[in-house]
């Protein structure tokens, strides 16, 4: 091996494979199962929110969820590719039209929810362009 | 010098830890190394192991480097490094013509990695040394980023009013030798010469290292290493 296979190598060790991530977008209410360690036991946590963003490349992808507690914003910062990261859930799909959606910090009520993604859905799988599912 | 090895910084990257922890490490190619000479107090008047590290085109070293490595019996080497032990004991340990891989640091859990820092080229003294300057405002000109007085009153007498040695100015930043002291080994790959340390090690990617295991280790991790 030479010196940047060796690097590759090693990061690809650290990272998951791509059938584990959903496909998703900024904009998309997701489910993110966390364990978490509590005392002696662990346990799965779901985290639910909206994905403001998706950065970084590789291993150090992260992913920024927002959501709602108590009426006061939450949000938690996701290394993608942490083992503790077991499950990435897509809820529903949100309509969005820029990659960081911070303005939503800023939203109230109803303005703060974004459309139902049902246009151009090509990219997802097992989901149709037609009709409107009840809800979102 | 009874744990130490010749390496090349590769890149640094982000590792998970068993139960998540996510921490920054550098990744060094370490070895493999070729013990390509042995000093002993007898006959050079100090004790050091030499060795040799990755291969170089013959035709790209020198007649002197080629005959001096084929006595240990190896193809010439671009890097050779003296690493210097307590006595011919601890140098007796390692023959010449012996492969030195990073398994030599298996077990190790805090290394010492001295290399050659990034050059800066000539620097100020508040980059330098973190010297703060004169005032933005009250009447300064043209001086903002001076040192200020470098001394007086015969220097603190006794100097012949002359400037103190060691006083430090305006020059050469970086492109030094910097160890950096008691970093964790996160993982040794013994089978690819390839070693883990959190943190980031002096110079470029692609520098020169050398890699021993840590002299002295700070008191907390010492702490750490006597609970454990």
């Amino acid at each position: 091996m030479n010196r940047s296979e060796i690097l590759a190598s090693i990061i690809k060790s650290q990272m998951k494979p791509a059938e584990f991530f959903p496909t998703f977008s900024p904009g998309d209410t997701l489910d993110i199962h966390y364990k978490i360690i509590e005392g002696e036991k662990e346990r799965t946590q779901i985290f639910q929110g909206v994905l403001l963003s998706d950065t970084g490349a590789g291993v150090h992808r992260m992913l920024r969820i927002r959501r709602i507690i108590a009426n006061e914003g939450v949000e938690r910062t996701f290394p993608a590719h942490n083992p503790r990261l077991v499950k990435i859930e897509v809820v529903r799909r949100g309509d969005s039209r820029r990659a960081k959606l911070f303005y939503l910090r800023e939203r109230f009520g109803k303005s703060r929810r974004l459309r139902d993604q049902r246009r151009g859905l090509k990219h997802v799988a097992g989901q149709t362009a037609t009709g409107r599912e009840s809800g979102g | 010098m009874a744990q130490a090895i010749i390496g090349r910084k590769i890149g640094m990257t982000r590792f998970f830890l068993e139960g998540g922890k996510n921490i920054p490490v550098t990744v060094i190619q370490a070895g493999p190394c070729i013990v390509t000479q042995i000093k002993t107090i007898a006959t050079d008047g100090y004790a050091a192991v030499q060795l040799g590290f990755e291969d170089v085109k013959p035709r790209n070293s020198t007649m002197a480097v080629i005959g001096h490595d084929i006595k240990a019996g190896t193809a010439p080497k671009r890097i050779h490094k003296e690493l210097r032990c307590k006595d011919d004991a601890e140098a007796g340990v390692f023959t010449v013509g012996a492969t030195v891989d990073a398994s030599i640091l298996a077990g190790v859990g805090y290394v010492d990695v001295v290399g050659i820092s990034k050059g800066k080229g000539f620097q100020g003294v508040m980059k330098k040394f973190g010297f703060k300057g004169l005032t933005a405002t009250h009447g300064t000109e043209r001086k903002h980023r001076s040192p200020g007085s470098i001394g007086s009153h015969g220097t603190d007498r006794g100097h012949g009013a002359k400037i103190k040695k060691g006083k430090r100015m305006a020059g050469q930043m970086g492109d030094d030798q910097v160890t950096a002291r008691s970093l964790d080994v996160v993982k040794i790959d013994a089978e690819n010469n390839v070693i883990l340390v959190k943190g980031a090690v002096p110079g470029a990617t692609n520098g020169i290292l050398v890699i021993r295991a840590a002299t002295r280790l700070y008191k907390r991790k010492a702490k750490k290493l006597v609970k454990a």
